[in-house]
């Protein structure tokens, strides 16, 4: 709320800004240029991804670099037919959609208890799961994928999905979130005779939906693009993810360009989509926090 | 005496309640997280395949191979040059083009900062193909722009000198509009009364950047700069799909280095030695951003 009404006023002062600096265009347009140079920059490798997917192999390289002569649809066709996207797909949301409701209920609760309950070690334990933020994968890499082995979910969806239901930084921020919803709401739900955990499901659930979105669309990004772990815990064919079946599809055809990028359109389109539809919400929730440390 | 404890503890169902909150949490982070944790420096003492039943307990023997053969050293080296490329470009150019969309307003704003936050959005693999494809060194589009304005193009990711330039560039790209969002809001919370007050006094553009703009976004730039090192030292997908570990291991990072050991070689030992070395870098890091940001005191009050 305050960002959005902080960002009316500066907009306010900038037009009048702007109209005061009108013979300051030079300098209007340099910013634009400069910006637009970098946007291309920015958006070569997925304008190059686009139009090779649709050329014919002969002209990869060929000029014009950017516009194929035709749309040569076959290539998806054909990329389709040598690796099972359809099947990448599948797994891919499974597993995404897992860990994002996985991520979003079980921070939620742990969150509400750190926030709202008195227990024994609530500190301790609370210190004990940011101290996990700081262990990186890597390092847990092994360990984690002889017990995935041993309890036999290897090339599953458990085996994807289990390890990353949780969250810790989604525990940090919703906690934060939840310590500043006021406890009248609480005790409100308390007299209405429902047990703790009913707040939580009546109460505070309902009111973090904003953070919960932010915290949904992050999970799913991170579950979607997440590559060493699925290639880690799955070397059967069938089971691959999007970006696993991409990777062992790019060593297999690793010159035939049009079909490669054809697997990759494949691959970053719904990723983009999803992007594209929270945007606002995902910039905002890095914003947040970044600023605020 | 268990039953008075927990009379005590649970008045009102707190303790109960929390218990099956956390549960899943716990569940998870114990088993994934905490136990693996030990799990590997206890590996990182053995030799073992993974596969066998004979696993011998060498003690450090591991870690003074990993010392002595020169690969850890390289790994380290290669992940440091990455790192100082990727922090060294990567933040001063987020600034800028933050600065350069700060003073734009609205839909223009929102659709620059569209563009420039899509590469961090999309999947490194994914991207890193795409790469491949740009750095061919024949016909790739880079090199094919680098010679129509008469630079000699070299082989990129073929090449021992330009592969990690490469693997920095990607990383770089995928990286700026991350750094540029939190610049941008960064800049938007410094109060116009300080540049007011300042070009009243005479100050130049210059100055204001100079003396106002740097010195107030240093929380901001070191925030940066820890979370790009903690992430380029873990760099892998980029290095799995462009180089491979490189021509030669000039791009064999340390998290190749792991993976490579323990996923192709079936060195568990030695791969988590490796592990636990680059966890001690990381925690260390993590612990110096946590002092920085004063992460600890405004979060567990």
């Amino acid at each position: 709320m305050t960002a959005f009404d902080r960002t009316l006023a500066q907009e306010e002062e900038q037009t009048e800004r702007h109209r005061r600096l009108a013979g300051r265009l030079p300098v209007r347009l340099l910013t634009h240029g400069l910006l637009i140079a970098g946007g291309m920059i920015m958006l070569a490798p997925f304008l190059w991804m686009l139009t090779t997917s649709l050329k014919p192999i002969e002209q990869t390289f060929a000029p014009p670099y950017l516009f194929p002569s035709y749309f040569n649809w076959e290539n998806f066709v054909e990329a389709w037919n040598a690796a099972p996207f359809g099947r990448y797909y599948l797994n891919t949301i499974i597993m995404s959609a897992g860990i994002t409701v996985g991520q979003v209920l079980f921070s939620s609760l742990a969150a509400y208890a750190f926030a709202r309950l008195t227990f024994p070690g609530r500190e301790l334990l609370f210190l004990a799961f940011l101290g996990t933020m700081m262990v990186p994968l890597h390092v847990t890499l092994i360990p984690s994928y002889l017990i995935v082995q041993k309890l036999g979910w290897t090339n599953s969806y458990e085996g994807l999905i289990v390890p990353r239901l949780v969250s810790a930084f989604g525990i940090f921020l919703l906690r934060q979130y939840y310590l500043s919803i006021p406890k009248e709401l609480d005790e409100a739900a308390l007299i209405d005779g429902a047990s703790r955990l009913g707040i939580w499901w009546r109460v505070i659930l309902p009111l973090s939906t904003p953070a919960l979105a932010t915290l949904g669309i992050f999970a799913f990004l991170f579950a979607w693009n997440d590559f060493l772990w699925p290639l880690v815990v799955i070397n059967e064919p069938d089971m691959q993810t999007v970006q696993l079946g991409l990777a062992m599809f790019q060593g297999r055809y690793g010159t035939r360009w049009t079909l490669l990028m054809a697997g990759t359109v494949t691959a970053t389109i719904p990723a983009i989509v999803a992007f594209l539809i929270g945007q606002r919400r995902f910039i905002e929730g890095i914003m947040t926090d970044g600023v605020k440390g | 005496m268990i039953a008075a404890w927990w009379r005590r503890h649970n008045r009102n169902g707190d303790l109960t309640t929390a218990i099956i909150a956390l549960l899943p949490a716990v569940l998870v982070f114990g088993v994934f997280n905490i136990y693996p944790l030990f799990y590997t420096a206890y590996l990182s003492l053995l030799d073992w395949d993974g596969l066998s039943i004979e696993r011998s307990f060498v003690g450090l023997a591991n870690y003074q191979e990993l010392l002595a053969s020169g690969l850890l050293w390289n790994s380290l080296g290669v992940t440091a040059y990455y790192t100082v490329g990727v922090i060294a470009l990567s933040i001063p150019l987020g600034l800028v083009v933050a600065v350069l969309l700060n003073g734009e307003l609205g839909k223009s704003r929102v659709f620059y900062r569209t563009i420039y936050f899509l590469p961090v959005v999309t999947a490194t693999v994914a991207v890193s193909v795409v790469w491949k494809l740009m750095l061919d060194p024949g016909s790739g589009y880079i090199n094919v722009v680098l010679r129509s304005v008469g630079i000699a193009a070299p082989s990129w990711l073929r090449s021992t000198t330009w592969a990690m330039p490469a693997v920095i560039l990607v990383g770089v790209w995928k990286r700026l509009g991350f750094n540029m969002v939190i610049y941008l809001a960064a800049l938007q919370a410094i109060p116009r009364e300080y540049y007011q007050a300042a070009e009243v006094d005479g100050a130049t553009k210059r100055d204001l950047f100079r003396y106002i703009t740097v010195p107030l976004l240093a929380p901001t730039t070191s925030l940066l700069v820890v979370v790009a090192l903690i992430d380029s030292f873990l760099l892998f997908d980029q290095v799995f799909i462009l180089t491979n570990g490189g021509p030669v291991g000039t791009t064999d990072v340390i998290g190749f280095l792991l993976y490579r050991h323990a996923f192709r070689y079936f060195e568990l030992g030695e791969a988590s030695a490796v592990a636990w070395i680059m966890f001690i870098v990381v925690a260390a890091v993590t612990l110096l951003q946590w002092r920085i940001t004063r992460f600890g005191a405004r979060t567990v009050t």
